[in-house]
């Protein structure tokens, strides 16, 4: 998506992206970025939560007027919920325990690629 | 355990992750020294804007018969249903049942209401994620572009999963 955003911009397309993924995007390099920390999934606004989307999305499309230069970060003032501290240590988490799981998995995902490379995908 | 507040550094997880399922050789991230940057040319109560989404449509029309993502657009409608199947989203944390969560067109909607925007235009539009950003480059963001020009969109909001 950061991708996208540069080439649009690039051409004259004012940006702003809303996302959670801080490291990634400001490693590519983008005009205007709302960071919400939050689990992938939901960038916009915890589900079901409109009143924190609707600001999360002004707060965003304001970026496009206020931004005085390229690589804008703001950090939206929301967080992820309280009862569930341990979000972070969760995603794509590796557990050295799991090494025979994991190689499976992987295992299984190359002969699927394989598959569709040789045309038998569907 | 003390709680870690430093948000999440998904390029080394995913680096990590990678290795321990058999890849041998890291993904490499986009990275460029020099951003763009395009200013209005308008006040943003008068600018009409356009959406990107990451998400595929329900039937994952946006796949072809090689498992390849093509851009896809849908039209701007309150209850547009996407899919997320296929995207990487943390599933133990949270759910994508939510289409606002992810792809804002009713808060949008209330933007153009409240006067912050001029307009929302006529489709949002679906960027495919993968790995070539080569493809990315050359081929879907052009593309895009295209669209988001065809639908006279001034600027753009871009929510990625």
């Amino acid at each position: 998506m950061s991708l996208v955003s540069r080439h649009l911009e690039a051409n004259g397309l004012p940006t702003v992206i809303i996302g959670s993924a801080l490291d990634v995007v400001e490693h590519c390099g983008v005009p205007r970025f709302l960071f919400n920390d939050f689990p992938l999934g939901n960038p916009v606004g915890h589900p079901w939560k409109a009143d924190m989307q609707r600001e999360v999305v002004e707060t965003a499309l304001r970026l496009l007027e206020t931004a005085s230069g390229p690589r804008t970060t703001v950090v939206s003032r929301f967080a992820w919920k309280e009862d569930d501290p341990g979000w972070r240590e969760r995603y794509g988490k590796v557990d050295p325990a799991e090494r025979d799981r994991l190689i499976a998995v992987g295992e299984a995902r190359r002969r699927r690629q394989q598959e569709l490379k040789q045309g038998k995908g569907q | 355990m003390p709680r870690n507040d430093e948000p999440v550094r998904y390029m080394e997880r995913t680096r990590d992750y990678y290795r321990a399922i058999g890849y041998d050789k890291d993904y490499v991230w986009a990275a460029h020294a020099d951003v763009p940057f395009a200013r209005l040319g308008k006040p943003l109560r008068e600018t009409r804007v356009g959406l990107v989404t990451t998400a595929h449509p329900p039937d994952k029309s946006n796949h072809d018969a090689n498992g390849i993502r093509h851009v896809w657009s849908g039209e701007v409608d309150p209850l547009a249903k996407l899919n997320t199947d296929n995207l990487a989203w943390d599933r133990e944390s949270t759910h994508t049942e939510d289409r606002e969560s992810f792809l804002p067109i009713e808060a949008m909607r209330l933007m153009v209401d409240k006067g912050v925007i001029g307009g929302i235009a006529r489709c949002f539009h679906g960027a495919p994620t993968g790995y070539s950003q080569r493809k990315t480059n050359e081929v879907d963001a052009p593309e895009i572009l295209k669209r988001l020009r065809e639908d006279g969109a001034e600027a753009v909001l871009l929510t990625a999963l």
